[in-house]
């Protein structure tokens, strides 16, 4: 049992965001691993110890200057990682980072390539159908369990209503939802195990891609100012604030005016 | 040159299609675009009247794909008949089916999707509005590829208006098989719920965090049940397993614009407050007199939500 998980150091999302110059999130601070992807490590991890033979390994793009985000998800008991970093990358499109990663990932047979539903900066959320896509793999996604059976893979995947059961034929691409399980916290022998586990950074001429297939295909024309709604009243309860919360409700007609 | 053709990815629900659906082909409309539809499932004739009477002119029916995840059978068929009748986008619901469809699309046609859509602008050319940094501002992007663009559009970001149009043209496509093997749906599992919906209801009353453990998850329900409206929950206490992710709002769950939003201990995270930040009027209770909500809410009490919610409950009981 083979698992890559596709993860992404993104700016520590705790800190406020900001465009650069050419309106791209600003990405100059320090980077940290996707707390969204952590939960799809953990699933790989815990596959893997089901199958009880196989690595989780994982796979990246972005600024390889400072990797300490992916040796975070190697102590978790990842094995190793390769990161997809190159300047013509700069900017990259959804569908460019997938066009890079599925190279990757076409070097290796996995059984399986876990992503989250989306990541916490971008929110695009269309990467990991579009991976499954270029690498001609059925995709579950939103799924909030993952069970191999098998030669299968058998999801829960959230909808609307509750959730469906779904199943598909190995290799295959599932995105996993936060939340779905516990992710297990790095332990000290884990901290060291990897500091010397590999991780390759990979360009693009490496990977044999055409820099002229991967131009970002997308313009911001502008960035407005939104204007917000200003802060209302607001109170300190003394003991009545649920009687102050009643007379707005009765102020804007949600409740009838009492007749006392 | 301006907006002449747009179509709509429809998605079946029910015997009709979702309302994000009805709000897209309303948008597509509003630009001035003849507006062709597209959907699946058995019930392409009930959906050739509704989508018409929102304002497509034609419907693309697919006709039963199987108990199968959409996705792929319904870009591959897309994909093959834009081949001659190219659109200058496709709008698509930001569902789950949704997101999907325009990831398969995309790889397919080699084509980038704009994604998290709120607005439109058309002109000359069509411009997508994004909300970023939790809405304070707005990007306006375009695509500069070939066309078709592939835009993916969250709920509510049109009002759904039915003009009462002709039934659309109902054009019968037999489904292109798509090059990936495909993933079944073996078992559909509908969790109860009692009450309006939570995106169709007049008053939401969301719990976060601050209420401090699932069990008070009941004062919440109490109190939606009290307004006749629907219990919501912000992300952290979907992802803490307190509540199913249906009652989930915000970026990555529902987009809800009732007439009262009551935020009970949810501070206001940027994922939250995307999803409901078009209530009419937003009422917060929250501990901590500093936390975002309170920027954008119009009644704020500082104040314990175990104090102040049972004592709301009492006080619209011996209303009633």
């Amino acid at each position: 049992m083979n698992v890559v998980v596709c993860v992404k150091q993104i700016p520590d999302p705790a800190s406020p965001q900001s465009f650069d110059d050419t309106n791209r999130l600003n990405r100059t601070g320090k980077l940290v691993l996707d707390e969204a992807d952590t939960y799809g490590v953990e699933v790989a991890l815990r596959l893997v110890e089901a199958a009880g033979e196989g690595e989780v390994s994982l796979v990246s793009m972005g600024d390889a200057t400072d990797v300490s985000a992916l040796r975070s998800a190697l102590a978790m008991g990842a094995m190793r990682a390769a990161i997809v970093s190159d300047p013509v990358l700069r900017g990259a499109d959804a569908l460019t980072t997938a066009k890079a990663l599925a190279a990757v990932i076409s070097r290796e047979t996995p059984d399986l390539v876990l992503c989250a539903t989306e990541s916490s900066d971008g929110y695009t959320g269309t990467l990991p159908v579009q991976l499954a896509q270029l690498l001609d793999l059925p995709a579950l996604t939103f799924a909030t369990s993952v069970v191999v059976e098998g030669d299968t893979v058998v999801v829960h995947r959230q909808t609307e209503a509750g959730y469906d059961e779904v199943v598909a034929q190995l290799p295959a691409v599932v995105t996993v939802t936060a939340g779905v399980v516990a992710p297990r916290y790095a332990t000290f022998k884990g901290i060291m195990a990897a500091k010397s586990r590999p991780v390759t950074v990979l360009s693009v001429a490496d990977l044999g891609l055409d820099a002229a297939s991967l131009d970002a295909r997308q313009d911001v024309v502008a960035v407005e100012t939104v204007v917000t709604k200003t802060a209302g009243e607001k109170y300190v309860d003394d003991g009545d604030g649920a009687a102050r919360i009643v007379a707005f409700l009765e102020r804007i007609k949600v409740l009838s005016v009492s007749p006392s | 040159m301006s907006i002449a053709d747009l179509w709509v990815i429809a998605e079946p629900s029910g015997d009709g299609v979702t309302s994000t659906s009805k709000e897209l082909i309303t948008g597509a409309r509003r630009l001035g675009a003849t507006v062709t539809a597209v959907s699946w499932g058995l019930h392409g004739d009930d959906i050739a009247e509704i989508v018409g009477s929102f304002g497509a002119q034609r419907l693309m029916d697919l006709g039963d794909i199987g108990a199968v995840l959409p996705a792929g059978v319904v870009a591959s068929t897309v994909s093959s008949l834009l081949g001659d009748d190219t659109p200058d986008a496709v709008l698509i619901p930001a569902s789950n089916d949704g997101r999907d469809i325009a990831g398969r699309l995309s790889a397919q046609l080699d084509l980038p999707v704009l994604t998290n859509v709120t607005g439109l602008r058309g002109g000359d050319e069509l411009l997508t509005e994004h909300p970023v940094f939790g809405g304070t501002q707005t990007v306006l992007a375009r695509s500069r590829a070939s066309s078709p663009g592939l835009i993916v559009v969250r709920a509510k970001s049109f009002v759904a208006e039915d003009t009462a149009g002709a039934r659309a043209q109902r054009v019968a496509v037999s489904p292109t098989s798509s090059s990936s093997r495909s993933a079944t749906i073996r078992a559909s599992h509908v969790e109860e719920r009692s009450g309006p919906a939570l995106e169709d209801a007049k008053v939401v009353v969301s719990g976060g965090r601050g209420l401090g453990d699932a069990a008070s998850y009941e004062l919440i329900e109490e109190l939606a049940r009290l307004l006749h409206g629907a219990p919501g929950a912000s992300r952290a206490i979907v992802d803490a397993g307190w509540v199913p992710y249906s009652h989930q709002v915000g970026q990555t769950g529902k987009t809800v614009k009732p007439d009262l939003y009551i935020a009970c201990g949810i501070s206001g995270a940027t994922q939250h407050m995307v999803g409901m930040k078009g209530a009419s009027n937003i009422v917060a209770i929250n501990k901590d007199p500093d936390a975002p909500i309170f920027s954008i809410c119009d009644f704020g009490v500082v104040g314990d939500v175990q104090t102040v919610l049972p004592a709301l409950i009492a006080a619209l009981k011996a209303r009633s």
